[in-house]
């Protein structure tokens, strides 16, 4: 492998280049889906290949094949500069990156059980177990069940001498049960541990056994099948809300994640995904929440899914401040935009979604920093609201201002006390009004690091594995239940 | 392109590999390239060469998938040897009949030469024109505009064997004031359809009328959707409402309405993947025909789409809708189509008193499936109807409204029809504007 990386880059400077870096990747998936005692997907698949970024005349070109031998990687150098030389035709400035960087080190994501070691049939025969007590539930209609492992391994070299090799693991699983009620219309779910398939982190099989998916299972179907017949959520323009940590984990990845990438906030995505409010004026002055919202982005949190050792530009893994006692104070960067706004040094997130993909700005690790509050304290401190519980829907806009969520399930609070149980609970708001109306934040026993396997940015399009660190959270002067 | 003699060497390989009772061998290729421009410029500029067989073996009801994109001989080996592993790892799945047979299948003329061989060069000067329009007008361009070449053979032990190669191109872009924006969009199997000065104007002409929006109140409105936003509504209806799996799953309102009016009479929605005016694809991963399926007649529900699994299970046959095995998500529509009526859009505005003219939606997410309730935004041109004339742009709206109340309550159809490629799913489009009344907007943001 590393002979194709020196003689790639060599190919390119001798094209003329003023940078390339290349990455050759092979990534290796496990799935494993079932659903009503059937085992509907067990599937491996292997993919690999090269991807190859130059800059030649001051602009970007990019080719990626899953072919690896010479001749081809010849091809793939060459288009890459014939590519970066048409984007000079409408260039406006060169690409600055910065101060060249020279790194050379491996990365290995620390686990203690390799999953592909873990045999087939134990996995299946968890998942089956835990199917097996959804259906306890007389109404459940659908359960399932899944899990996923991927193994990445890669290495990154670049023309400034850096040569990084890194092997990262991610471990996922989730269960579901459905209850329909055909005559009313009605379709409930619950999930577990989160919903929209699967939690997921990056460890080996011991995160699948901690979940306890088979000893949860059956409350999962009791509660999809409670929620046929349960009130459903009032509508009220202000009331109180507490967020369950993993409804504040995707909070925090749609309305801070996503506008902080500075890609974003430059304009890169402007066609696609979109733009920002957070603007680069609004930096170091503008009151994003409260007090108590502390937001951090950090690469290195042991398990988080958002963790590497050098994201795909050979920028070390980093923790940064990005909101401080609640002022906007930092970005997500890559070397080029640091550069645009003058930050210095890239904060190390640019990740790309295997060898034919560019490297994004992604998330890493965003993260609500755990608050002074016990969970049963801040429930018995809460006189009149509701608790929401695990996404079912999530809509922003494109500059990361009016949100609307959906969740599984919500619980009345009266006097202090979780009363009835209500379905179809939907809350909506603006971003800095909604954080600036945090007033309370669990503490670190509640504070879960929650895994996003399915983040979507660019285009083409690329997903993205993000982690959100969070706790349960309460909100002021919410506008809930817009279904009518 | 390895093209079709290659490719069917390469599956028969594959097949020999196998000792399995039955064999099934997906292979796609793709040559893709992606010209991406923001601020103005080229900021990102990719491509791509991938091919990938995915192997499914049958041991009596025993399945096992596997897949890779190394196309070595040692690599196809282990491929197959790992889907027999896994298979032998497998319950039975007692619903399991067979693998299909072969079934004669018309070809589709989908492939272009020129889209196939389209330069960097090429893609850099469609984009110069967009970015040099908006800079004549003080605007500021994004977007992006991809050329692909695909490949798809299925081939299985049974004797089935279909090959297709087909191209795409697809640009869009979004104009941008500082107080606005504007979008335009095109899809198309050949690349020198792209008229980027039609585009240019489109989006710049609605970037100059969205400039400094006054924000309306939420409320029920009467709203012209344009093409961008209604081919959202069928991408939701495919998904929620019209595959047998999510009927027979009891969450499709489809389910015992078939021969039942379910929306306003003049809607026909249909899916024709060897239709000539979609990208086509006439057969489906599983290597089965894609026969026309019509979802809904005159607003009469008529029928959804199967695959080999979900056909079994009500005794019929596939309509040749699968997805690549191992599917979980059940059958799927990728050419759907809503006819065409016969009113211009601008005779639409002339007949609203009072309504919104949308352009696009934005982040949409089902929020009751049963009753095909969908949350979202507006974005990149929203303005208000008043007396027949549009008067001025309005903030975005929030809207959580039913796409099927929005389909019961269609005032008028446009009379022509535009065409969309979805590169996350590989699914065509194509569909005409909607005038609708009842819309539900649920609130507002700040631009
Ligand atoms: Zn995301």
């Amino acid at each position: 492998m590393k002979d194709i990386t020196a003689r790639a880059l060599n190919m390119a400077q001798v094209r003329g280049v003023t940078y390339a870096d290349i990455r050759i990747v092979t990534r290796l998936t496990q799935r494993l889906a079932v659903k009503n005692g059937k085992v509907e997907a067990l599937e491996q698949a292997e993919t690999q290949g090269l991807g190859v970024r130059v800059i030649a005349g001051g602009a970007w070109g990019f080719a990626a094949s899953s072919r690896l031998e010479a001749k081809e990687v010849e091809r793939v150098v060459a288009q890459a500069v014939a590519i970066a030389k048409a984007s000079a035709l409408t260039r406006t400035k060169d690409v600055n990156l910065g101060a060249p960087i020279s790194i050379k080190a491996s990365y290995q994501t620390p686990i203690k059980i390799d999953p592909f070691t873990v045999s087939m049939a134990e996995k299946i025969g968890l998942l089956l177990k835990a199917d097996a007590e959804m259906r306890r539930a007389k109404g459940v209609k659908v359960a399932r069940g899944e899990m996923a492992f991927v193994r990445e391994n890669k290495i990154f070299a670049s023309t400034e001498g850096s040569l990084i090799d890194q092997e990262i693991v991610e471990s996922g699983c989730g269960i579901a049960a459905i209850a329909t009620h055909l005559e009313s219309g009605e379709v409930q779910v619950r999930s577990f541990p989160n919903s929209v398939g699967r939690h997921q982190q990056t460890r080996g099989y011991e995160f699948i056994v901690e979940q306890k998916l088979a000893e949860n299972a059956a409350r999962v179907g009791e509660e999809a099948v409670a929620l046929l017949t349960a009130d459903p959520c009032p509508s009220y323009d202000a009331t109180t809300v507490i967020l369950d940590s993993s409804q504040v984990a995707l909070q925090i990845h749609e309305s801070c994640g996503h506008p902080i990438e500075l890609d974003r906030v430059l304009g890169a995505e402007a066609a696609f995904a979109g733009t920002s409010f957070l603007t680069p004026e609004k930096l170091g002055n503008f009151r994003y929440g409260s007090e108590v919202v502390n937001i951090t982005a950090d690469a290195t949190i042991p398990g988080g899914l958002g963790t590497f050792g050098y994201d795909d530009e050979g920028v070390p893994a980093q923790k940064t401040d990005i909101v401080k006692q609640g002022l906007f104070v930092g970005y997500l960067t890559s070397r080029e935009t640091a550069q645009q706004l003058n930050l210095g040094k890239s904060n190390g997130t640019m990740r790309a979604d295997g060898w034919n993909r560019i490297p994004l700005i992604r998330m890493t690790n965003v993260s609500l920093l755990p608050g002074a509050w016990d969970v049963n304290d801040l429930i018995a401190d809460t006189d009149d609201g509701i608790w929401m519980e695990t996404n079912r829907s999530w809509s922003i806009d494109d500059k990361r201002l009016n949100f609307q969520f959906g969740t599984e399930i919500g619980w009345e609070i009266k006097s202090g006390k979780k009363t009835r149980r209500l379905k179809n609970p939907t809350y909506t708001g603006i971003t800095p009004q909604f954080w600036g109306a945090c007033d309370a934040v669990g503490n670190e026993q509640a504070w879960v690091v929650w895994g996003t396997p399915n983040c979507g940015k660019g285009q083409p399009p690329q997903v993205a594995h993000t982690g959100h660190g969070a706790a349960p959270a309460r909100f002021r002067n919410v506008r809930v239940g817009v279904i009518k | 392109m390895l093209g079709e003699t290659k490719i069917q060497e390469l599956v028969n390989q594959v097949l020999a590999l196998s000792k399995a009772d039955q064999t099934e061998v997906l292979f796609q290729g793709v040559d893709a390239a992606l010209t991406r421009f923001a601020n103005s410029h080229i900021h990102q500029n990719v491509a791509e060469t991938n091919t990938e067989v995915r192997v499914r073996v049958v041991y009596g009801k025993k399945i096992g998938v596997a897949s890779s994109n190394d196309l070595s001989p040692e690599a196809l080996k282990r491929t197959v040897d790992t889907a027999r592993a896994i298979a032998q790892l497998q319950r039975e799945d007692p619903e399991f009949k067979s693998l299909p047979q072969p079934q004669p299948i018309q070809p589709a003329a989908a492939f272009v030469e020129a889209t196939a061989n389209f330069t960097a060069e090429q893609r850099a000067q469609v984009v110069s024109v967009l970015c040099r329009k908006a800079k004549d007008k003080g605007l500021v361009a994004a977007g992006a505009f991809t050329t692909a070449a695909l490949e798809t053979a299925v081939a299985n032990s049974l004797g089935v064997f279909a090959y297709h190669p087909g191209t795409y191109a697809d640009i869009n872009t979004v104009m941008m004031t500082d107080a606005g924006s504007g979008y335009a969009s095109f899809a198309h199997p050949d690349a020198r359809q792209v008229n980027a000065e039609a585009l240019a104007r489109e989006a710049i002409d609605k970037a100059l009328r969205a400039r400094n929006p006054i924000a309306l109140d939420a409320g029920d409105y009467t709203v012209l959707l344009e093409e961008y936003a209604v081919t959202d509504l069928l991408d939701f209806l495919n998904y929620l409402s019209f595959s047998a799996l999510a009927v027979q799953e009891d969450h499709s309102f489809m389910k015992g309405k078939l021969g039942e009016q379910v929306m306003g009479d003049r809607v026909t929605i249909w899916d024709d993947g060897a239709a000539a005016d979609t990208i086509a694809l006439p057969f489906d991963y599983e290597g089965v025909p894609r026969q026309k399926v019509t979802f809904i007649e005159n607003g009469i529900a008529r029928g959804v789409v199967y695959d080999t699994a979900t056909a079994e299970r009500e005794g019929r046959q596939s309509t040749g809708h699968s997805l690549p095995a191992p599917n979980t998500a059940g059958p799927f529509a990728m050419h759907m189509a809503l006819a065409p009526g016969c009113t211009p859009k601008s005779e639409m505005i002339k007949s609203v008193a009072r309504g919104i003219w949308v352009t696009r939606f934005w982040y949409t997410r089902v929020v009751h499936p049963m009753r095909v309730l969908i949350t979202g935004m507006t974005r990149d041109g929203t303005f208000l109807i008043e007396n027949g004339e549009v008067t001025r742009p309005v903030r975005n709206f929030r809207f959580t409204t039913s796409y099927l109340d929005a389909l019961n309550n269609v005032r008028a159809i446009g009379d022509t029809t535009k065409l969309f490629y979805d590169d996350w799913s590989g699914a065509a489009r194509r569909v005409p504007a909607l005038l609708v009344d009842g819309f539900k907007f649920t609130g507002v943001t700040q631009f």
